[in-house]
């Protein structure tokens, strides 16, 4: 009985020291990642290469996404202000769900999925095939090279991605309410323009996608480089991005939605 | 050009260097041999500057490479080449990218030099006509040998090369061993060659160490190495069964593992 209870205290206690250990280091990471950006910018197609299997890979998903989210938000929201007879409401309230919440958080659980995972296990696997000690021999700065332009070019997408999201998502509830189901289409558009106030619901939107896009870049790009070199330490690190990624975005959200909209 | 004392390493408390002592002199082909596991790989990341040692040091061009800060090491790495055991090739990049990218990101040469460069170090390992393919479509020979044109892309004052040997085919075998030699001579760089290849290698090196167990058991020249009567080297250099160098990895009895009756 005692000694599995300590036992059960050491494991505890070893758990927190590691996790603490690799917050530390996630930190140190995302710090020389920031130290090592300037090759990024000064040869900006590093970041352009990038952008390409981050961001325009990730576009089908997002789309086909937005869509379906669009759709069922009018018909939920169509439902929903019928009983209070505000249908005309339906494009605000499309809107500013989308460009408040779903937008961000959406594109950046289904960015940490495609993107993120697929981050980490080229990294990963980068490791385990020795191609970044190869680096380092060579006297190239495996975080300037491989990590620098990887994170900016989560960080540029993000915030475009979040984007065509919600846009994408208020044709989605365009065609349902006013096509489908006959809402003034008029009413849907000028409720809209009326309802959503660009700093305050369209910009803390466009900064919420830059604070998940942040976080999950570097999860992704630390769980890739901090990961066993095996298969099973890949597979492990992979599954952890999308994990710890997906936690931290909706933790976020709460956080920033709550110093954002405070009394709005 | 590399100077090694006293060297210790151990990963966590396993013992893998357990008091090296070698010299490497500047335009010599040294050849590192011993069975899998000796310590040879772990030796030429000391001389990389990848592991830092437990004890004793490593002198790269005067300088002991472990207590450089990362410019310094930097700056050292420009003038060393590496060919790693399994090619360690960028996967993103095709093979002409791979020979290209030191050239790109140490020097300020045109693309029109660095493809002549680039087209001369392909041509030289045989693999000209490969430079559009990706790594993935190389065979693993072909992959290590795109590899040492990468290694020597800059024309390196330090090549170490791990197991360069293996995988390849006697025609290229016999290419590559030829190119290892010449390319030392020809920059009259140093070459330090980790290898299992005991009759391609005794061919075209200089001096032999043998490692055993984290120690050296035997070293000279190529004529001494074949002309030793030590039980070690006569057993790695024909390959024999029987002698001090065990096949097997400890264990119990073989018997009481099957469960017979003895």
């Amino acid at each position: 009985m005692v000694p599995t209870f300590i036992e059960a205290i050491r494991e505890t206690g070893h758990r927190s020291i590691n996790a603490v250990w690799r917050i530390g280091m996630a930190t140190r990471f995302f710090f020389l990642t920031l130290v090592y950006s300037g090759n990024s910018f000064r040869r900006f197609h590093l970041i352009v290469k990038e952008l390409f299997s981050t961001g325009v890979l990730s576009l089908i998903i997002i789309v086909v996404a937005g869509l379906f989210v669009g759709m069922v938000l009018g018909l939920q929201g169509y439902e929903t202000l019928r009983r209070y007879g505000s249908e005309s409401a339906l494009g605000s309230m499309v809107a500013l769900s989308l460009v408040r919440e779903l937008g961000p958080v959406v594109a950046a659980l289904l960015f940490a999925s495609r993107a993120g995972s697929a981050m980490t296990a080229e990294i990963g696997l980068m490791k385990a095939t020795e191609q970044i000690s190869a680096m380092e021999m060579m006297a190239v700065n495996p975080i300037a090279r491989i990590v620098a332009p990887r994170f900016w070019a989560g960080v540029i997408s993000m915030p475009l991605l979040a984007a065509l999201f919600s846009a994408v998502g208020v044709l989605g509830g365009y065609f349902v309410g006013v096509i489908q189901i006959g809402v003034d289409e008029g009413s849907f558009w000028s409720q809209m323009q009326a309802a959503v106030d660009f700093r305050d619901d369209i910009m803390n939107g466009v900064i919420k996608s830059l604070v998940f896009g942040t976080v999950v870049t570097i999860i992704a790009l630390f769980e890739g480089y901090d990961a066993p070199p095996t298969a099973e330490g890949v597979s492990g690190a992979t599954t952890r991005t999308v994990v710890t990624s997906s936690l931290a975005i909706l933790m976020l959200d709460f956080v920033l939605t709550a110093i954002m909209f405070r009394g709005t | 050009m590399v100077e090694i004392r006293d060297l210790h390493f151990a990963y966590d408390k396993r013992a893998v260097l357990k008091g090296i002592n070698m010299t490497f002199p500047k335009g010599k082909l040294i050849a590192i041999m011993g069975l899998s596991g000796c310590g040879k790989t772990t030796l030429l990341r000391h001389i990389g500057g990848v592991l830092k040692p437990t004890k004793g040091h490593v002198k790269v061009g005067g300088q002991i490479i472990h207590d450089l800060d990362q410019d310094a090491l930097y700056a050292m790495r420009r003038k060393m080449g590496m060919l790693f055991q399994f090619g360690a090739l960028f996967t993103d990049l095709s093979v002409y990218d791979n020979v290209a990218f030191q050239m790109r990101e140490h020097t300020s040469l045109t693309e029109e030099l660095i493809r002549d460069l680039v087209l001369m170090k392909l041509h030289a390992v045989g693999l000209r006509g490969t430079q559009h393919l990706m790594p993935s479509e190389l065979s693993g020979g072909m992959a290590r040998r795109v590899a040492l044109a990468r290694a020597v892309a800059l024309d390196p004052m330090l090549i170490m090369y791990d197991e360069p040997f293996a995988g390849l085919d006697p025609i290229s075998l016999t290419v590559v061993g030829d190119l290892v030699r010449r390319l030392n001579d020809a920059l009259g760089a140093t070459t330090v060659l980790v290898t299992h290849d005991v009759q391609e290698s005794l061919k075209i090196v200089d001096y032999v160490y043998f490692m055993e167990n984290g120690v050296i058991v035997a070293e000279g020249t190529a004529d001494e190495i074949r002309a030793s009567d030590k039980a070690f080297v006569h057993q790695f250099v024909h390959g024999e069964i029987d002698g001090p160098l065990p096949f097997h990895y400890p264990g119990g009895d073989y018997r009481q593992d099957l469960n017979l009756r003895t």
